[in-house]
């Protein structure tokens, strides 16, 4: 009864087009956006905001970015901390050497930024494959990261090496800085997030994606049906850049505050947005989200029951986290190796032919 | 010869020395991915927790001992005995063993037939329940590994070479580690032992065999999860020996597992098919680093190590995409 296309007639190619094709789908959608939008933000709190809201959006936002270069293009990336370091750092030398841009601008000219590094390092994709591109991408994540650290003029001089976001508003209303509100930051990365979901699905559903799919499948058949493996592979790297770069600006100015360049873009953030998306499902918008929940979602729900309910100290619960964490990616993979995205796609298909099983 | 010179051939030296270290990491990975396709990223937690277990069963350690004390509140730490180093090596082994042949059974035997990159996250996967595992089995303290290898500069050495330098410059001699040196000869024995059993032995010919050709191996008759547990098994050994080379040299603690990165490079640069192919890469990527470091690194502001080695790797994979000594890569439609 809850999810039927009985009685939902298409009658225009567009309509067929739609992404949610099921009038139950759409209403899901846009009652959990208004939710998203309307209800959280006068319910968020600061636990809230900065152990799991934002940080899932951010993360979202990373998965989003790579799962374009991984899932839709086929090209596996283990760069994405130092990409992500590079949106960072270009936001903080926006912020501090123009004070009076908006921040949204500083946050999308971050983004360009990041696009530009990207297919800088992509360029090694057009003759290596595989996971010797997968090596050659850490090339960027130590070279990025050393180059941080290196460079006093990318923090400003400051004696620590930190880099920490001054107050930037949004009309009127701090969105960084320490007296940001939590439905502030909470707004305004859903409202980034929302938007470039919204343009990723329609990018990868279009001529750019297909291109980037057939990549993806088999290169050289590609390439003699005429897809060219340069601007192919280049616009995924700078379009999974762009929104990488945007990710680390966010995560650097609306959710940490202040950054060390090794600490914050580590080898390990890398790690983390691969898992995510596979994790939520390679090629999928929906499973970067579902990716980064779990990855974000869970390890808060492990240390509460191991420190909070049973009460062992917290070097244990964080061994045996790291522990369930590694486990539980091995057990998906065996049991979904297309993630979580595919274990809601079944869903809906038996909830259609629910009662019957076929 | 001029201190210049000697300067320059002890850092070749100690290159060299380093590189074999790297090699021995890279050996692993090359075995596993020869074998199995699979690009096991778990090699570098596998050395550390080989020698986490070398040195909890030398040290008579309570396993778990963190965890039991945690829930029973009791006070356990050790047994109060100590194993010979050969024994506890032998020890290690039977977990390494015992290690692939569970990893197989509830792993890899669950994997057959997904795309590389699913078998590459379930060895991250791997690497992160070891890390995990190994830290509440023997606890996350820094720990020394002692199996009675010589280290420390070698005295004869440095008084051979400061016979060379010219009379009167205040030339010291060459400083090169003992252990380095152990190490190098224990890579080439094992590098020789392995390329010997890969070539005569009827399980090294069913090894080459289902490299060559998963289905076709099947075909004929060899057990593909007999050679996965053997191949994991071998890893394992290979591991073992990294483990206690690096942890004599530095310590056992969690960065030893981070030698994986290290690694890394000097398989691209090698091909991932290749033993030789392994210490070649750890050679040159050893000396270039070393030189790097020394003629380079001043000029940048220093500690280029992290990256340099990575960046040579890349200027050769653009000359060559499947390495020095990599299997050619032929594509078909």
């Amino acid at each position: 009864m809850l999810y039927r296309e009985a009685g939902d007639f298409k009658t225009s190619y567009a309509a067929d087009l739609q992404t949610f094709p099921i009038k139950s789908e759409r209403i899901l959608f846009w009652s959990f956006t208004a939710v998203a939008f309307l209800v959280v933000p006068f319910f968020i709190n600061d636990y809230w905001e900065k152990s799991i809201l934002v940080p899932f959006l951010v993360w979202s936002m990373v998965a989003l970015g790579l799962n374009i270069l991984t899932g839709y293009c086929g090209q596996v990336s283990l760069g994405t901390g130092g990409f992500m370091a590079v949106g960072a750092f270009a936001c903080y030398k926006f912020m501090t050497a123009f004070p009076d841009l908006n921040i949204m601008i500083c946050i999308l000219l971050s983004g360009l930024v990041t696009a530009g590094v990207g297919v800088l390092f992509g360029l090694p994709s057009l003759r290596i494959k595989g996971f010797y591109l997968a090596v050659a991408t850490l090339a960027a994540q130590f070279f990025l990261v050393w180059m941080f650290n290196k460079f006093a003029w990318f923090y400003n001089y400051s004696a620590s090496g930190q880099i920490s976001a001054p107050e930037r508003t949004i009309f009127g209303i701090a969105v960084t800085g320490p007296n940001s509100a939590p439905w502030a930051t909470y707004l305004t990365c859903l409202t980034i997030v929302f938007v470039f979901a919204w343009v990723a699905r329609n990018l990868t559903r279009g001529r750019v994606g297909r291109s980037w799919m057939a990549m993806r499948d088999m290169d050289i058949a590609a390439e003699i049906m005429g897809v060219s493996p340069f601007s192919a592979k280049l616009s995924a790297f700078a379009v999974s850049s762009f929104y990488i770069g945007i990710a680390g600006a966010l995560f650097f100015s609306v959710y940490l505050g202040a950054a060390e360049v090794t600490e914050a873009f580590g080898i390990d953030k890398s790690f983390t947005a691969l898992f995510m998306v596979i994790i939520g499902g390679l090629g999928s918008i929906l499973g970067s989200f579902l990716g980064a929940a779990f990855i974000i979602l869970f390890p808060v729900l492990l240390k509460n029951l191991m420190v909070g309910y049973l009460g062992w100290p917290t070097d244990l619960a964080a061994h045996f986290q790291i522990m369930i964490v590694g486990g539980l990616i091995i057990f998906f993979l065996i049991v979904e190796p297309h993630g979580l995205a595919q274990l809601w796609r079944l869903a809906k298909e038996k909830l259609r032919l629910w009662p019957f099983p076929y | 010869m001029n201190v210049e010179f000697l300067f320059f051939l002890e850092t070749v030296l100690n290159g060299l020395m380093a590189g074999v270290m790297y090699a021995l990491v890279a050996l692993g990975f090359a075995l596993i991915f020869k074998a199995s396709g699979i690009f096991n990223f778990a090699q570098g937690v596998m050395a550390l927790f080989a020698a986490l277990t070398l040195v909890g069963l030398q040290t008579g350690q309570v396993p778990f001992a963190h965890l039991i004390n945690a829930i029973f509140g009791t006070e356990v730490h050790h047994f109060g005995w100590e194993l010979p180093a050969i024994v506890a090596i032998a020890g290690t082994l039977v977990v390494m063993v015992a290690f692939a042949y569970l990893f197989e059974g509830l792993v890899l035997k669950h994997l057959v037939n997904q795309e590389p990159i699913i078998l590459f996250m379930a060895t991250i996967g791997l690497a992160y329940f070891l890390e995990g595992f190994g830290d509440l089995m023997w606890g996350a303290d820094i720990k020394r590994l002692d199996v009675g290898i010589p280290s420390g500069g070698s005295f004869w050495w440095e008084d051979v070479t400061r016979e060379w330098a010219p009379e009167g410059s205040d030339y010291f001699g060459m400083y090169v580690d003992k252990l380095d040196v152990v190490a190098a000869i224990v890579a080439v024995v094992l590098v020789s032992a392995l390329v010997a059993f890969s070539q005569y032995t009827k399980f090294g010919r069913a090894l080459r065999a289902v490299a060559d050709d998963h289905q076709a191996a099947l075909s004929v008759g060899i057990s593909l999860r007999t050679i996965w547990v053997v191949v994991w098994s071998i890893a394992g050994f290979v591991a073992l020996v990294a483990g206690i080379m690096w942890g004599a040299k530095s310590g056992v603690q969690f960065s030893l597992s981070l030698i994986a990165l290290k690694a890394l490079p000097v398989l691209i640069l090698g091909g991932f098919t290749s033993i030789p192919g392994a210490i070649v890469g750890g050679l040159i990527i050893g000396v270039g680093e070393k030189l790097a470091e020394l003629y380079i690194g001043p000029l940048v502001g220093g500690a280029i190590e992290n990256w340099f080695a990575y960046v040579v790797a890349l200027v050769f994979l653009l000359f060559r995409p499947q390495g020095l000594f990599g299997e050619r890569i032929i594509e078909r439609i």
